[in-house]
C-alpha cells in the first residue's frame, strides 16, 4: 500500500528552461529586428515591425530548442508557440473590437439624455448632450417582443412536434427547417418587404420589422430547441408513460421541465441574434428620428438601424452617437447572454437541489410556525372542546 | 413450436391528448407552411426575372433591370471572393484558437475562454462593420500596398492604375476593397467556427489521448494523430457553416465596400460587390421588374448557402465525431 502514499506529481506546468528560451528568443528577435529595420532595410510601420519580430522570434526559439532536443521536440515546441499565439491573436482582436467601439462611443455614454431622449429636435450639428437613442431602445424592445410573441409559441410547438410525433412528415418538416436556417437575413427582409409591404399594403413599421425578424429567428430557435428536446432521456419518458400518464401529461410534467433550461437558452440566444440583425430591419421598418411606440403604423427605428444611420453622417458627433448606440446594443446582447448562461448552467440536478432546499426551508418554516402557534391553537381547541 | 406474432397495439388517447397532438401538429404545419411560402414565393417572383433574362442572368455583369440588362455574374463572383478571403482568415485563426482552448490553455482558464468565444458569436455584425470601416480601413492600407507591390504578379493580387514605387500616390485605391470586407467578415464568423471546432475536439476519447501520450508521443504528435483525425468532420463542417454565414452577410460588407457592377478580380483594389449588399442597395428604388431581379439574386444566394449548409451537415454526420450528435 506504499504506492498510495506517494505524493501526486505535477505533470503540467512550465519548466524554467522553456521559459528562459522563450524570453531569450523574444529579446534576440527584438534586437535583430531593430538592427534590421534601422540599419539594413528601412521598414516603417508597426505591423511590419511586429511581423518581422514574430518570424524572427519563432526562428530563434526553434534554434534554441534544437540545441538540447531532437527534431520531434523542436516541432512540438514550435507548434505550441504557433497555436498559442493564434489563440492570443484572436482574443486580442475580439477584445480590441469591443474596446474600440466603447472608446469611440465614450463621449456619448455619460449623458442621461442619451438613453431617454429621441433625435426629434437634435440636428447633426447639435452637441451630444442634446438628443439620444431612447427611441431606438424602445423600438428594439417593441420589435423583439412582437417577434418573440410569434416565435416562442410556434417554435416550441414545432420542436415538440418534431420530437413527439415522429414520422415521415415530421422528418420532412425538420429538413425544411434545417434548410431555412441557411436563409440569409437580407432575403428574409426582402420577402417581408415584397409580401407584407408591397402586396398587402402594410406600412413600413415596427410590425413589418418584427415579421422579418420572426422569419429569420424561427428556424434558428426550432433547430436548437429540437436538439435540446432530443437530449431528454428516453427512460424518463417511458417511466412516465409506464405509470399511466398520457402523452400530454408526460410532455407537460416530464419533457418540458427536464429541458427547461436548455429551451430558455435556445430562446435567449435566438433573441440575441434577432435583436442585433440589421439587414431585415433595414428593408422593413423605415427610418425615423422620433419616438414611435405604435408598431402598426409609421416607421419605427431599432438599435442596429440607428447605428447604421448615425455613422452615415460625416459629423463627428453623429459618429460618436453611432458608436455609443453600438455600446448600448452590445450591453443588451451581453445581458441576454449572461441570463442565458445562468439559466443554461442550471442542470436539472442543480435546480432540483434548489427546489429541495426551498422545500426544506419551507418545511423548517412550517415547523417553527407550528411550534409557535401550537400553544395558541391548543388553547383555542381546548376552549372549543367543551363547547 | 410456439410462434408469437407481434400483437397489434391499439393506443387509446384521451381528449387532452387529442387536443395536444392537434395543437403541436398545427404548430409544425404552420412552420412548414411559412417556410415553404418563403421559398416558393421567392422562386415564383424570381422566375419572372429569370424568364426575361434567360441564361444571360448568369453571365451578365451589369445590373440595370429596367433596361432589361441584368445578371449576377459580377455580384456572385464578388460574394465568392469576399467569402474566400473570409475563410482564409478564419480557418487558421479558429483552428488555432480551438486547439489552444482544448489543448494548451491552463485548465482554470478554459471555461472562461469558452464563454468569451460563445459571447463573441452573439456580437451583432453591425459592430464588426463599424470596426472595419473606422479602424481597419485605414490601418490595412500599408499591408495592401506591400502585398500588391511584391506579389502583384500573382493574378488577383495586383492593383491597376497606381504606381507602387511612387510614395506620394493616393491610397484611396486600396480602400473599400474585397480584401478588407473579407477580413472583417472572417473575423466576424471566427467565433462561430471556433465554437464548433472546440466542441468537437473536446469530445475526443480520453483513452485514445492517453494511449498516444503513454506511447511516448509529444503533445503535437498526439494532436496530429488523435485529435485532428477525430475532429476532421468538425473542422470541415464548422468551416462550411462559417462559409454559409460569410456568403449571406450583409451589413458589415455593405458598410465597407464601394459597390461596382463588373467582375473585379483584384481583391486589393477599391470596388467590390456582393449579392446581399446589392439587395440592401437597390431594394428601395426598385420597380416591379427590379424587385423580381433582386428576388432572383436572393434566390441564387440562398441556393448557394443552402448547398454549403447541407454539405456541412452531411460531412459532420458522416464523421466519427458527429455520429453521436
Amino acid at each position: 500500500m506504499g504506492i498510495s502514499n506517494e505524493p501526486k506529481r505535477t505533470l503540467g506546468g512550465i519548466r524554467v528552461g522553456d521559459l528562459l528560451s522563450i524570453l531569450g528568443a523574444a529579446v534576440a528577435a527584438f534586437s535583430l529586428t531593430i538592427v534590421l529595420t534601422t540599419q539594413v532595410a528601412p521598414i516603417t510601420g508597426g505591423i511590419a515591425f511586429f511581423v518581422l519580430w514574430y518570424l524572427l522570434f519563432v526562428g530563434f526559439y526553434a534554434l534554441l530548442v534544437s540545441i538540447d532536443d531532437s527534431k520531434t521536440f523542436v516541432i512540438d515546441r514550435v507548434v505550441a508557440v504557433l497555436v498559442t499565439s493564434l489563440g492570443v491573436l484572436l482574443f486580442s482582436i475580439l477584445i480590441f473590437v469591443i474596446v474600440f467601439v466603447i472608446a469611440r462611443g465614450a463621449e456619448a455614454l455619460p449623458y442621461l439624455s442619451f438613453y431617454t431622449e429621441d433625435m426629434g429636435f437634435a440636428g447633426p450639428l447639435d452637441p451630444i448632450s442634446v438628443g439620444g437613442v431612447g427611441h431606438a431602445i424602445a423600438g428594439s424592445l417593441i420589435q423583439i417582443s412582437i417577434a418573440l410573441a410569434i416565435t416562442i409559441p410556434l417554435g416550441i410547438a414545432a420542436a415538440v412536434y418534431l420530437n413527439e410525433i415522429p414520422g415521415r412528415f415530421s422528418r420532412f418538416v425538420r429538413t425544411i427547417v434545417e434548410a431555412m436556417t441557411a436563409l440569409p437575413s437580407i432575403v428574409a427582409g426582402l420577402f417581408i418587404f415584397a409580401t407584407a409591404i408591397l402586396m398587402f399594403g402594410l406600412p413600413k413599421s415596427g410590425l413589418a420589422a418584427s415579421l422579418a425578424i420572426s422569419v429569420m429567428m424561427l428556424p434558428i430557435m426550432i433547430r436548437s430547441a429540437d436538439v435540446v428536446l432530443r437530449l431528454v432521456p428516453q427512460t424518463l419518458k417511458e417511466a412516465s408513460i409506464g405509470l399511466g400518464a398520457s402523452q400530454w401529461k408526460t410532455v407537460w410534467n416530464v419533457v418540458l421541465p427536464t429541458s427547461r433550461s436548455g429551451l430558455t437558452t435556445s430562446i435567449i440566444l435566438a433573441t440575441a441574434r434577432g435583436i442585433g440583425e440589421t439587414s431585415p430591419v433595414l428593408l422593413t421598418s423605415g427610418f425615423t428620428a422620433e419616438l414611435n411606440v405604435n408598431p402598426l403604423e409609421s416607421p419605427m427605428v431599432s438599435l442596429p438601424l440607428a447605428i447604421f444611420q448615425f455613422v452615415k453622417s460625416p459629423e463627428p458627433t453623429m459618429i460618436a452617437r453611432g458608436f455609443g448606440t453600438a455600446a448600448v446594443l452590445m450591453l443588451l446582447v451581453l445581458t441576454l447572454f449572461v441570463i442565458a448562461r445562468i439559466i443554461g448552467g442550471m442542470t436539472p440536478e442543480k435546480s432540483s437541489r434548489a427546489r429541495r432546499r426551498r422545500a426544506e426551508f419551507f418545511g423548517w418554516f412550517a415547523t417553527i410556525t407550528r411550534k409557535v402557534t401550537s400553544p395558541i391553537r391548543r388553547r383555542i381547541t381546548n376552549v372549543e372542546e367543551p363547547s | 413450436m410456439l410462434t408469437d406474432t407481434p400483437r397489434q397495439l391499439t393506443v387509446i388517447r384521451d381528449r387532452s391528448d387529442k387536443v395536444f397532438r392537434g395543437v403541436i401538429r398545427a404548430g409544425g404545419s404552420t412552420v412548414l407552411v411559412i417556410m415553404v411560402l418563403v421559398g416558393s414565393f421567392l422562386a415564383f417572383r424570381a422566375s419572372q426575372a429569370l424568364n426575361k433574362a434567360g441564361w444571360s442572368f448568369f453571365t451578365e455583369q451589369a445590373w440595370e433591370p429596367d433596361a432589361g440588362k441584368f445578371g449576377i455574374a459580377a455580384v456572385i463572383v464578388g460574394t465568392i471572393l469576399i467569402a474566400t478571403v473570409a475563410i482564409v482568415v478564419t480557418l487558421p485563426l479558429s483552428l488555432g484558437t480551438a486547439l489552444f482552448i482544448t489543448e494548451y490553455a491552463p485548465r482554470k482558464l478554459r471555461s472562461f475562454l469558452v464563454s468569451i468565444v460563445d459571447l463573441m458569436a452573439a456580437i451583432p455584425s453591425v459592430v464588426f462593420g463599424l470596426w472595419g470601416f473606422f479602424f481597419l480601413q485605414q490601418s490595412i492600407v500599408p499591408v495592401s500596398r506591400w502585398i500588391s507591390q511584391y506579389f502583384g504578379w500573382i493574378p488577383g493580387l495586383g492593383v491597376t492604375g497606381v504606381d507602387p514605387s511612387d510614395p506620394l500616390a493616393t491610397t484611396t485605391v486600396y480602400t473599400s476593397s474585397t480584401f478588407i470586407a473579407g477580413i472583417v467578415v472572417g473575423i466576424m464568423v471566427t467565433p462561430i467556427v471556433t465554437s464548433i471546432m472546440r466542441e468537437v475536439f473536446s469530445q475526443t476519447p480520453v483513452g485514445e489521448r492517453e494511449g498516444a501520450l503513454a506511447l511516448g508521443a509529444t503533445r503535437w504528435a498526439m494532436i496530429r494523430n488523435v485529435v485532428l483525425p477525430f475532429g476532421q468532420g468538425g473542422i470541415i463542417g464548422g468551416t462550411m457553416l462559417g462559409l454559409g454565414r460569410a456568403l449571406g452577410e450583409t451589413i458589415a460588407v455593405y458598410m465597407i465596400i464601394s459597390p461596382v457592377f463588373f467582375i473585379q478580380p483584384n481583391i486589393l483594389q477599391n470596388g467590390a460587390s456582393s449579392v446581399a449588399a446589392l439587395i440592401a442597395l437597390r431594394y428601395g428604388e426598385s420597380t416591379e421588374m427590379g424587385l423580381s431581379a433582386l428576388m432572383a439574386a436572393g434566390l441564387a444566394l440562398f441556393t448557394m448557402t443552402l448547398i454549403v449548409n447541407f454539405g456541412a451537415s452531411i460531412v459532420v454526420s458522416r464523421s466519427r465525431s458527429g455520429a453521436a450528435s
